[in-house]
């Protein structure tokens, strides 16, 4: 028995990238048009995966079809590269995309498809980020109807979103939304950026690289393109804020494995080791922990090479 | 002569495909508004009105005559079958029906008011009082929130809603004080022009009597143009200076309420004000 999965034969002529030439093409035209109308959520043929729908499958196929044998991929799943769902969807890439290179350093990818989070380090303008996404329709918290919705995006009628900001303010004296943080692309469409945290919300606006975001159930694709205006919803005078990670005593808190006081962190419980209520916090994203602890280790070595020379 | 600010020429709506003898075979004389022929029903034919700025105007009528078809029409609710109407703002004038979705729903939001006897079709039930308010004048492109508070605020109290009950639901509230943030809400962007359609009706009197009585201070302090849609002849004799008075969708007559009152002209009026004595 052969336990690893060998592509049957015939399904060994499938073309690069396992869709058909057609369907990447009808992709790339979606694309296209998603550019020219930022934030528009363009309806496309979603294909079918040979994984669930919700599992990525949205951005898979814009990966599939923006991708060709001279690209180097990144795939990360809320921020880790070695997480199950990224691993598999690498691993499906690099059977169906011979001769595509794989990273896990930001810098070195030319296409990296995300779930949940946006790298920390800056993107390239030699970049494309692809980011998968359950719901495409910020609107949906508040109005049913699609037909409604549509016309609603039609003439930019937020209003009700900020209804919602106003009772968030009223009931909690700050706005609660966490993840899909409602944000205008370009003055007029309002987007779902997808569950990425408010921290990641900023790196949206005036992105050097083109951001592609997927939606394979609700067969939607839409685009924040290169140097484009991104403002989350927000009123004059409640300004929109990132997380600030502070602890009681107001210091902000650092990551407990490489230090960096200046990335995302996600919270783990951990009675033995932790901080007094039992939580350590670390790098949301593995690539730049990683990269952290080598610059330190680099740092800690560079000095005794200039001792022996 | 204060300045007209809504013309209405010959508003009608039809509910059904309609048909030719649709016109001819209904209104008061032929004692139906349902075509005979195609089943149709004119729920309104040939309204036409001036409002002038300031001014209240009633309409009156049995049940189905069509007084709330005249307001939804004018408040995009509904779209008329034919006929026009003419907003005349501060410095623009509006041809309604031939303005698009967008046009509308700007004017409707940010120029005309509506109240409406089911305060579930004024008051938005999942958010607070206040944030009714915010609604609208968000709507209308006010984006800063300590403004808004204050404004939402200061409507309220207006409307003797108490000051600290703002951040409810108003589901929670009585039938006259959802009407009293309806009012307040249809006030929030200061329109010139504010529909009233059956306020008071299903209140207790004395709750009527201090909602009316609001709706009259508030013509007064802001010179609101509002009509007055009601089956009680009792409300167009405290609030409004003419009247229309409708049956199966025409209106049958107008004039100076008092006039009406006192000596109805239509003997379909005559009966309506004998039995309101
Ligand atoms: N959507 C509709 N479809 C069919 N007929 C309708 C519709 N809406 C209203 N009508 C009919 O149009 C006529 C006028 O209705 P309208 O609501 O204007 O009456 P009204 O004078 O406001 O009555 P009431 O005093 O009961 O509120 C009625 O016969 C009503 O049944
Ligand atoms: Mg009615
Ligand atoms: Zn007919």
């Amino acid at each position: 028995m052969n336990t690893t999965y060998e592509l049957p034969l015939d399904e060994a002529g499938y073309a690069f990238g396992f869709m058909d030439e057609y369907a990447k093409k009808e992709v790339r035209r979606t694309i296209l048009k998603a550019i020219c109308i930022p934030g528009y959520q363009t309806p496309y043929a979603s294909r079918e995966m040979p994984m669930g729908r919700g599992f990525g499958t949205g951005g898979l196929q814009l990966t599939l079809s923006l991708i060709g044998s001279d690209d180097t991929l990144k795939v990360i799943d809320q921020g880790a590269d070695d997480s199950v769902n990224a691993v598999n969807l690498r691993q499906f890439v690099q059977m169906t995309c011979p001769g595509v290179d794989v990273t896990e350093k930001t810098e070195e990818a030319t296409l990296i498809q995300s779930r949940h989070r946006i790298p920390e380090k800056p993107l390239t303008e030699a970049q494309i980020l692809v980011l998968q996404v359950p719901y495409p329709d910020a609107l949906v918290v508040v109005e049913a109807s699609e037909a409604r919705r549509k016309t609603m995006h039609g003439e930019a009628d937020y209003s009700r979103l900020l209804v919602k900001l106003y009772e968030d303010l009223v009931k909690f004296d700050e706005i609660t939304i966490s993840h899909r943080y409602p944000t205008r692309v370009h003055g007029h469409y309002i987007i779902d950026p997808s569950p990425i945290p408010r921290w990641d919300v900023p790196k949206l606006h005036q992105s050097k690289a083109l951001i592609l975001l997927g939606a394979g159930r609700e067969k939607k694709i839409y685009a924040v393109p290169p140097y484009t205006i991104a403002e989350p919803l927000a009123f004059e005078d409640v300004v929109f804020r990132v997380e600030d990670f502070r602890d009681a005593s107001g210091n902000r808190r650092t990551c407990s494995r490489c230090g960096a006081s200046n990335s995302f962190l996600d919270e783990f419980s951990d009675e033995a080791d932790g901080e007094a209520d039992g939580k350590i916090y670390q790098c949301s994203d593995s690539a730049y922990c990683d990269e952290q602890l080598a610059r330190q280790a680099s740092a800690y070595q560079k000095p005794k090479t200039e001792e022996a020379a | 002569m204060s300045r007209k600010i809504l013309e209405v020429n010959s508003l009608t709506k039809i509910h059904g495909t309609g048909c030719p003898l649709c016109l001819a075979s209904t209104g008061p004389e032929a004692d139906t508004n349902i075509c005979p022929y195609c089943g149709s029903v004119v729920a309104a034919h040939g309204v036409s009105f001036d409002l002038y700025q300031g001014e209240i105007l009633g309409i009156i009528g049995e049940s189905g005559s069509g007084k709330s078809t005249v307001v939804k029409t004018l408040y995009f609710d509904d779209a008329p079958s034919a006929g026009e109407a003419v907003f005349f703002d501060e410095d623009a004038q509006y041809d309604l029906y031939s303005l698009n979705a967008a046009q509308q729903r700007s004017l409707r939001n940010k120029r005309f008011g509506m109240v409406y006897q089911n305060p579930h079709l004024g008051l938005n039930f999942n958010v607070s009082a206040g944030g009714n308010i915010a609604e609208r004048l968000l709507m209308s492109d006010v984006a800063n929130y300590g403004a808004i508070r204050e404004r939402a605020r200061n409507l309220l109290v207006r409307t003797e809603v108490l000051e600290n009950r703002m951040d409810e639901n108003p589901k929670k509230f009585s039938g006259g004080m959802q009407q009293r943030v309806q009012i307040a809400k249809a006030l929030a962007t200061r329109p010139p022009l504010l529909y009233l359609d059956e306020v008071t009706t299903g209140l207790d009197l004395s709750v009527q009597a201090a909602i009316l009585d609001l709706i009259l201070e508030i013509q007064h302090e802001l010179g609101t143009a509002m009509i007055v849609v009601t089956h009680d002849l009792g409300v167009v004799r405290l609030l409004a200076g003419r009247t229309l008075v409708m049956k199966y969708g025409r209106v049958i007559e107008t004039g100076l309420t008092d006039q009406i009152l006192e000596d109805p002209q239509h003997a379909y009026t005559q009966r309506l004000v004998a039995s309101a004595l």
